[in-house]
């Protein structure tokens, strides 16, 4: 009896065991904490359910900044993940780690599949898309620049909710507007280097930096001192003196004044909106980054931030085969359009958003379409995005820099030629790197 | 032979990564380590060209000299005080060591919540006194932030070493002294102060130390350097342009620059003031 029952589990572990010596195992490091981790985890469960020889493990290593650092010291001692998951920020630094990373084209191509560059949303892969064609890493989640608005706030201050001001001279004019009737914060931004500089250049299809806003190699230079960004700027400031613009810190720090109700207008990262949703006790609205209408060419599409994943280098043949299959996985139209629904992110695929549209979501959930529309027009070589090294130090300048403008310490031009001859110091050193 | 571990454990925690900052300082190299290029001192003739840098020099001293002032003054202040009470003395002590035990970036946040400008207690109520409170902006006041945050965390530390000294202090002596007629202060000052001056050198070494290489993690939990660069302590930038922008090289020569620094002040702290100190 005793003997037998033995038998039957040791029979049993076996049958059990056989398949999970095959598998091979993906580490996937990520930096998607809460909901969006929640989402993550998600991802790799649903893959790893639908078949049997790949298992997906996500780790979540901290924020971006920390995940990249950590894989690099991975990488450095010889035992980093197969998938990284990398800010946009950080894109440059990686195209350049030749040798350390594998693009993704290849990967899929060796896996067996066929990769079409048509079938993808092209301001988001032409982001993370080599000179020769290539795609460099998978657009897991990408994100844009929008416009948000408290429209309780605007009904009090007696502003139509369903007119949000489309342009920089009608958002001073609600602000002055919100202000009159009380508001202490009429307008914020989160991000203020990515949403007033870098998407400001891309959708008033300006160079941000030479050689197309660096796709053209390491040798770009910054041109964010402009005529357009200097008036740009001159024009918060001013604001900022009337206290129509209030400076809320750097980062994403200017969403939470946003969702609390304090401030009435923000410009942030689409990806804020499932945070605003939760959090917001009022009813609020999407709307296009605000443009200077006489400046010809405007609007254009605004700039792609969020992350990519990133295949590193020096792992088995059967693991990389996983790798394509799980990318492949992602970008089946039900998983991509679940994914956009549910975080905000941008579609990734055409079919997605076709899917997404056709379900209705946009009309259930007004504003939702806001970044795909802004996204999906044709890009041009002055907004495809922008790419360049040591960016984490280039962002650290423009926020002290912009610091230095909103208290008064420099002028728009001062500050912005500061942040430009600083800037470009950085990007000597990172192109004398990246050979 | 009996030392032989406490040498191998300086060696490979002190000594072996002081010397591969020495090299990574005079490399450039990129990210992953891919290329890697000697430059020889050209990181340090970067930093020091740069108006930026030596500003951060100034914002450190003054950072500095202030958490190590008011760290030591008001330590000592709370142990004079805590060494006369007799009531629920051990719970006085208890809560005052009590902040050592807190990581200097959950001090930061914690001081971030009580004076954030939005939500902070602290920055209503001064709002609510007429004093607008902005350190998002206003540079002085992030300053004021910080110091606060380095020094309640540095506190309790201080506490302990000067509450140890003072019960050291013989009464005799301290009776003596109030018998010839001298008062609670001029006892403290002639009889007191200068008994404790071991403790207080010591003390000035371990606060000045702290404050060079111990507080990044504060900075970088409220102010991150801002605004402009008035915050931006030599440490945070080492620590910011190492693990955040990964420019090994540059921010190696920048920790080389801050060792000679700290070698070089207590050095300075032994040979002079050391000769003050009665022991």
């Amino acid at each position: 009896m005793l003997r037998k029952s033995v038998l039957a589990a040791a029979l049993a572990v076996g049958a059990y065991a056989q398949p999970a010596l095959a598998q091979s195992e993906v580490q996937w490091w990520h930096s998607m904490s809460g909901a969006l981790g929640d989402w993550v985890n998600g991802l790799a469960q649903g893959f790893n359910d639908s078949q049997k020889q790949c298992k997906v493990v996500p780790t979540y290593k901290g924020a971006y900044d920390v995940s990249m650092t950590a894989a690099i010291a991975a990488h450095r001692a010889g035992n980093s993940p197969h998938i990284l998951q990398v800010f946009e920020v950080g894109t440059a630094t990686m195209m350049n780690a030749k040798g350390a990373v594998v693009p993704v084209t290849e990967v899929l191509t060796k896996g067996g599949y066929k990769f079409d560059p048509k079938v993808y949303v092209p301001a988001v892969t032409g982001y993370y898309t080599a000179p020769n064609g290539q795609m460099m890493s998978y657009p897991l989640n990408s994100s844009t620049t929008v416009f948000y608005f408290n429209k309780d706030a605007f009904r009090r201050a007696g502003l139509d909710p369903n007119k949000p001001p489309k342009t920089w001279p009608e958002v001073a004019l609600a602000a002055a507007k919100l202000k009159t009737s009380g508001e202490k914060c009429p307008f914020t931004t989160s991000w203020q280097g990515w949403t007033q500089l870098e998407s400001f250049s891309t959708w008033h299809n300006t160079e941000f930096a030479t050689k197309n806003n660096g796709f053209g190699g390491p040798s770009a230079r910054l041109t964010f001192n402009s005529p357009l960004h200097v008036r740009h700027i001159e024009n918060l400031a001013n604001m900022s003196k009337q206290g129509l613009f209030v400076y809320k810190g750097r980062g994403n720090s200017a969403d939470a004044p946003f969702y609390s109700g304090e401030c009435a207008m923000l410009t942030a990262s689409s990806s804020a909106y499932g945070n605003i949703k939760k959090n917001a006790k009022f009813e609020f609205g999407i709307s296009t980054l605000p443009y200077y209408p006489d400046v010809p060419g405007t609007p254009q599409n605004t700039v792609i931030g969020g992350a990519s994943l990133w295949v590193m280098a020096g792992k088995k043949e059967p693991e990389y085969k996983c790798v394509a299959d799980f990318f492949n996985y992602l970008s089946r139209p039900e998983i991509q359009a679940k994914s956009h629904q549910e975080t905000g992110y941008l579609p990734v695929t055409m079919a997605a958003y076709e899917l997404t549209r056709k379900s209705g979501f946009y009309d259930k959930n007004p504003g939702t379409d806001v970044p795909v529309q802004q996204m999906i027009v044709k890009t041009t070589d002055k907004s495809r995005g922008v790419r360049l090294g040591n960016f984490v130090q280039v962002r650290t300048i423009v926020d002290e820099e912009l610091e230095n403008v909103w208290a008064g310490k420099k002028s728009p031009k001062q500050g912005l030629d500061e942040a430009v001859a600083r800037g470009n110091e950085q990007l000597e050193r990172f192109e004398r790197t990246a050979k | 032979m009996l030392v032989a571990p406490q040498i191998a454990i300086t060696l490979i925690f002190f000594f072996l990564p002081a010397g591969q900052a020495l090299y990574q300082s005079v490399l450039m190299q990129d990210a992953f380590g891919l290329t890697t290029e000697f430059v020889g001192l050209e990181n340090f003739r970067t930093l020091f060209s740069d108006p930026h840098y030596l500003a951060s020099f100034r914002v450190t001293v003054v950072f500095s000299v202030l958490v190590a002032g008011l760290g030591l003054s008001i330590a000592l202040l709370l142990a004079v005080c805590a060494d006369r009470v007799i009531r629920a003395a051990s719970g006085y002590k208890t809560l005052l060591i009590w902040p050592y035990a807190v990581a200097p970036a959950i001090a930061g946040v914690l001081w971030l919540f009580m004076f954030n400008p939005t939500l902070g207690v602290v920055a209503h109520g001064l709002r609510a006194l007429g004093y607008e409170w902005n350190f998002l902006l206003n540079g002085p006041q992030a300053v004021a932030l910080i110091v606060m945050a380095a020094v309640w965390k540095q506190i309790s530390y201080n506490f302990v070493f000067f509450l140890a000294g003072l019960q050291a202090i013989p009464r005799s002596l301290i009776e003596a002294a109030a018998i010839d007629g001298a008062g609670p202060m001029r006892r403290f000052w002639t009889v007191i102060f200068p008994l404790l001056s071991p403790t207080t050198f010591f003390l000035l070494v371990v606060n000045i130390v702290y404050a060079f290489f111990d507080t990044f993690a504060i900075v970088d939990a409220t102010t991150q350097g801002g605004p402009g660069q008035d915050t931006n302590i030599l440490v945070y930038k080492v620590y910011h342009d190492g693990f955040k922008a990964m420019d090994f090289g540059g921010s190696a020569a920048q920790s080389v620059v801050l060792m000679v620094i700290v070698i070089g002040l207590t050095v300075v702290q032994f040979r002079f003031i050391e000769r003050r100190v009665n022991y």
